[in-house]
């Protein structure tokens, strides 16, 4: 191993880095682009359900006062009133409002003669997710006024309702259940493993495209010492997008980071040597600078996405593709990013996850040693 | 120069046996011998295709062989090409310095991977530029360059190091008569002194300038030796240069003559090869007679090394001709 010839390799690198717009773009802007994206784009949290009502009963103050649970809820968010189905579904067609309240005209006077009063609910059905989660909100509204009605007529007729259950649940680490604050430590994930192994596995394919591979091939420098001298500038690079998404998430989304910087960086260094390695390995089966980045995308962006518990939380998945998850290194590296923002998890709880990185860096370097040499020659 | 001992006193720079390179199924180079002695310009010539390249590549350690041994500076092709690499300067056949830098950090960047103490570093850079001459470029990037001047700066940095043992790949293709007569200069230069250059091209005017020649064919060694030998005893036949007007037109004609084996055109001549002069020679002017042809010459010349290329190759395929 030696040291002048990898930091020679390495200047020339960050050369051609400045000197090539593209690359430079995609390393510093693309993080930014992702992080707004996913940061405000994609929110799990279904909150101010547009919902249009039509009143059939508006001459009654009973009815008002039951309809005022919805306009008070911060669920719902009343868009309109109307008063026929026609709007309705004009509206529903359009995505105006996802959800329609229709109040019946004895609505009432159901309720006063002390007989079960009907209501209807029309959900646009087309993302059943929100569906259902948006009928949950009604339902719980619908709820809690039964309940208000139930105590208020045994309290008329003398009774103390004295057994009941009263749940207060607490959320911890994310009070207000941000689904931001569960999204951003995934994002900066994805943002690395793809960076990472996009960036090494193009630059590798182009000494190959250009024959500059050739030439160094003919010179002493060993396979070590090449793959090392890549990484730096990389490793840089990953360190640099690491930091704008750490920034971005306390300043922008004001996700806490409670647990310690030292660790973040251990980790991190270990989870991007696991990346850029695999866009080394990458490129020594892709010699084309095209195939080296759709085969680099393909094998990080889906599992990062999809397999990592980054969107879809891994217990909701089938026996088998959870099974799968195990091999997934960004599982490892969200699960510690969120102990880290989320819960200041130490080490005494992460070393799971950080043996599980090391175990990834060390065989994929290896990996990628091997396989250089083999294909080198 | 550094070498293995055992080099030195042998006096070998390169030496191969039964050096072969398969592609799956497609032999490259076949089972080729051959020996490099130092100080030695060595050509290397074929047509395209013939294996020139991927031989070199596995005496640069670039390509493992399949089979057979070989020593480069006395060290051995397979086992020890990171001491190879050390001593040998190698220019591909294509371009292969980064583009996207100037002429001064592709020269930097190859004197730091060859360790050049730091205090040489300028003073090499600076003989590689006036080598090269390319002073006016120094901080162009390579890129707008034209092809000659890549070369000359590809040359610059294959030898930057000061290796024992050059190879180079078609150092001349697309570059204009000075520039090669330049480059000729230069590699006698480095011969001159001591050091080992193998070269392949495909200018016979510049394999003239070779100390030793070998020709390859279908990865297929076909003949060796020095340029006056091959010119003499290695070619078997005579040649006859016929000038006539349209010669063009009546070259297929001729080559259709008993005693003629073939023609090829060389300018506005024919060159005819044939089996024995004198009797080709009678049959070419009565064949001229009945055509009722008079201006034309047939005289006995000298084989250029460009017509032993071309009938060494013609006897390869006849012989081959059933496979
Ligand atoms: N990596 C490879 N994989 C498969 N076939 C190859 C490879 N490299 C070379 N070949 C084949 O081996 C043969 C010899 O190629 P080589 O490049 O050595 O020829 P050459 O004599 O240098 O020709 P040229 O004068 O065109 O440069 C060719 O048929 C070529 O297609
Ligand atoms: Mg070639």
């Amino acid at each position: 191993m030696n040291f002048k010839r990898i930091w020679a390799i390495s200047s020339k690198e960050f050369i051609q880095i400045k000197r090539d717009p593209r690359s430079l773009g995609l390393a510093l802007v693309i993080p930014v682009f992702l992080l707004l994206i996913f940061g405000y784009g994609l929110s799990l949290d279904i909150d101010r359900v547009p919902t249009v009502i039509w009143d059939q009963d508006a001459s009654s103050q009973l009815t008002r006062d039951f309809l005022l649970n919805f306009k008070l809820s911060k669920y719902f968010k009343i868009v309109r009133y109307t008063d026929n189905y026609r709007d309705i579904d004009n509206l529903i067609d359009r995505n105006k409002v996802l959800m329609a309240l229709v109040v019946p005209k004895d609505f009432s006077h159901y309720l006063e003669s002390k007989k079960t009063a009907p209501l209807q609910l029309l959900v646009d059905g087309s993302d059943s997710n929100t569906a259902t989660i948006a009928m949950g909100y009604a339902r719980s509204v619908v709820q809690k006024y039964n309940a208000d009605l139930l105590t208020e007529s045994f309290a008329e007729a003398g009774f103390r309702p004295s057994k009941t259950v009263n749940l207060r649940s607490r959320v911890w680490f994310n009070m207000g259940l941000n689904s931001r604050w569960y999204i951003v430590p995934g994002v900066i994930s994805m943002i690395i493993m793809i960076i990472a192994a996009l960036l090494t596995s193009i630059c590798i394919a182009r000494e190959w495209e250009r024959g500059t591979m050739e030439q160094l091939i003919s010179t002493p420098v060993k396979p070590q010492e090449l793959i090392i001298g890549k990484f730096i500038p990389y490793f840089t690079i990953g360190f640099f997008d690491l930091s704008v998404g750490v920034f971005m998430a306390r300043v922008l989304f004001g996700v806490p980071f409670r647990g310690s910087y030292f660790l973040l960086i251990i980790l991190s260094a270990l989870f991007l040597t696991g990346a850029l390695s695999q866009g080394i390995l990458i490129s020594a089966g892709a010699r084309t600078q095209l195939l080296a980045s759709q085969l680099a995308t393909l094998s990080t962006f889906i599992p990062t996405t999809l397999l990592s518990g980054f969107i879809y939380p891994i217990f909701n998945m089938p026996k088998f593709v959870q099974a799968v998850t195990y091999l997934i290194p960004a599982r490892y590296y969200i699960s510690i990013l969120r102990g880290l923002f989320l819960k200041g998890n130490g080490i005494q709880v992460m070393w799971n996850e950080a043996v599980f990185l090391l175990l990834f860096a060390i065989i994929m370097f290896s990996l990628a040693i091997r396989k250089f040499r083999k294909k080198g020659v | 120069m550094i070498m293995n001992p055992a080099a030195q006193s042998s006096n070998i720079a390169v030496k191969v046996e039964d050096l072969e390179k398969k592609f799956g199924d497609f032999i490259a180079v076949n089972q080729i011998n051959f020996e490099v002695k130092q100080g030695e310009i060595f050509g290397f010539l074929g047509p395209n295709g013939a294996g020139k390249s991927t031989t070199i590549r596995m005496l640069c350690g670039i390509y493992t062989p399949t089979s057979g041994k070989g020593t480069v500076g006395g060290f051995d092709i397979v086992k020890e090409q990171h001491n190879i690499k050390q001593h040998i300067g190698y220019m591909s056949q294509k371009f292969s310095l980064y583009d996207d830098l100037t002429v001064e950090e592709n020269i930097d960047f190859y004197s730091r991977i060859y360790n050049i103490p730091k205090n040489e570093r300028e003073k090499r850079k600076d003989e590689t530029i006036r080598l090269a001459g390319i002073e006016e470029f120094r901080k162009r990037l390579t890129r707008t360059l034209s092809g000659g001047w890549k070369q000359r700066l590809a040359l610059g940095c294959a030898i930057i190091h000061q290796p024992g043992i050059i190879f180079l790949d078609e150092p001349t293709s697309g570059v204009d008569p000075i520039t090669r007569l330049n480059f000729w200069n230069i590699i006698k230069d480095m011969a001159a002194q001591g050091r080992t250059i193998f070269v392949t091209t495909h200018y016979m005017d510049e394999a003239q300038n070779c100390d030793r020649l070998m020709m390859i064919y279908h990865g297929t060694m076909i003949a060796m030796g020095t340029p006056e030998e091959m010119k003499t005893s290695i070619m078997k036949n005579e040649i006859l240069e016929i000038v006539m007007p349209e010669a063009e037109k009546w070259m297929e004609k001729v080559s259709q003559l008993d005693s003629v084996k073939e023609t090829a055109l060389f300018g506005v001549n024919i060159h005819a090869v044939v089996y024995d002069s004198g009797k080709a020679t009678q049959d070419i002017k009565d064949f001229f007679r009945q055509q009722g042809i008079n201006d034309y010459s047939v005289n006995r010349i000298k084989a250029s090394l460009e017509d032993v290329f071309v009938s060494l190759i013609e006897t390869y395929d006849e012989e081959h001709k059933d496979k």
